[in-house]
């Protein structure tokens, strides 16, 4: 293993985590609701063939302040990247992840960040399970199968 | 005054991916490539949300069980299916291997998408289509 040293920066990573961290516990903490943010997409989504309840009001509003956040004048903050490369593969990870999120019932967020924080067995194997596929699919991309091209 | 809390915990959320740098799908990729030059700044994040988050969720937690009130926790995510099944597993199996891919988790692809980058709201549509096939499919 090789530690990429050159783009490692722990600072802005364990300060904006923190800033994740106070988000995930506030929101607990005052409401009792899980700041999983597939969950509250999802939710969201499904909202057409529901009543409007107080609970998609607060997803509602969680998901505007999310969406706001990049409009803000932000000091230090880093420019949101734009991907290059191909659409297809793309749309294909969306549709996973759109897939996969909505069957375990959380993401990086709700499982990583929340469900470990309240020491779930069930949100450690989910994060297992993602962080397992997720290196294994970037090793996969990056270093066997380029070598197997021609 | 739920609709406040709510609406600034999602502003905290998304200003901590941005100063974090998950936003940015390289870094992420950067992080998950363990067998080449491994940056490990995601681990940070999450050491960083979790140290936070966790006394303050085991407190709200231990005040709950205190006051003994099975009412408060209706809402609660704790009060649902804390089985681990097979949706669990292939769901999120299938979610890493579309997080390897893009380097985007939900989170952060709604916040480059909201930033105005074409390539996250393509994904955001296609993760919304992948969500309404699961639904779809559970409820055969």
């Amino acid at each position: 293993m090789n530690i990429d040293w050159q783009h490692f920066t722990p600072w802005t990573a364990l300060g904006g985590g923190m800033l994740i961290g106070l988000s995930a516990a506030l929101l607990y903490g005052l409401t009792r609701q899980v700041a999983g943010i597939s969950g509250i997409f999802h939710a969201l989504l499904a909202l057409p063939s529901r009543r409007l309840t107080a609970d998609s009001a607060w997803r509602l509003a969680f998901l505007a302040g999310l969406l706001l956040a990049p409009w803000l004048p932000l000091p230090i903050a880093a420019a949101a990247a734009n991907p290059q490369g191909a659409l297809a593969p793309l749309l294909v990870a969306g549709l996973l992840t759109g897939y996969g999120t909505w069957m375990a019932h959380g993401c990086t967020s709700g499982h990583g960040i929340c469900g470990l924080s309240r020491l779930s067995l069930r949100s450690l194997v989910a994060v297992l399970c993602f962080m397992f596929t997720g290196m294994l699919t970037v090793t996969l991309v990056r270093h066997v199968l380029p070598g197997m091209l021609p | 005054m739920r609709i406040v809390i709510a609406f600034v915990c999602g502003l905290l959320f998304g200003i901590g991916l941005l100063i974090s740098g998950m936003v940015d799908p390289d870094k992420v990729r950067g992080f998950l490539d363990i067998t080449g030059q491994w940056d490990p700044s995601l681990a940070l994040v999450m050491a960083g949300a979790i140290g936070v988050a966790m006394p303050c969720m085991q407190w709200a937690r231990r005040h709950d069980a205190q006051r003994n009130d099975t009412a408060a926790g209706k809402g609660d995510a704790d009060s649902e299916s804390r089985r681990i099944d097979r949706p669990l597993i292939i769901g999120s199996l299938v979610f890493g291997i579309g997080w390897g891919v893009s380097g985007y988790c939900p989170g952060p692809a709604l916040v480059a998408a909201s930033s105005g980058h074409a390539t996250a709201l393509w994904y955001v549509l296609a993760m919304a289509v992948g969500g309404w096939l699961a639904a779809l499919s559970r409820k055969r």
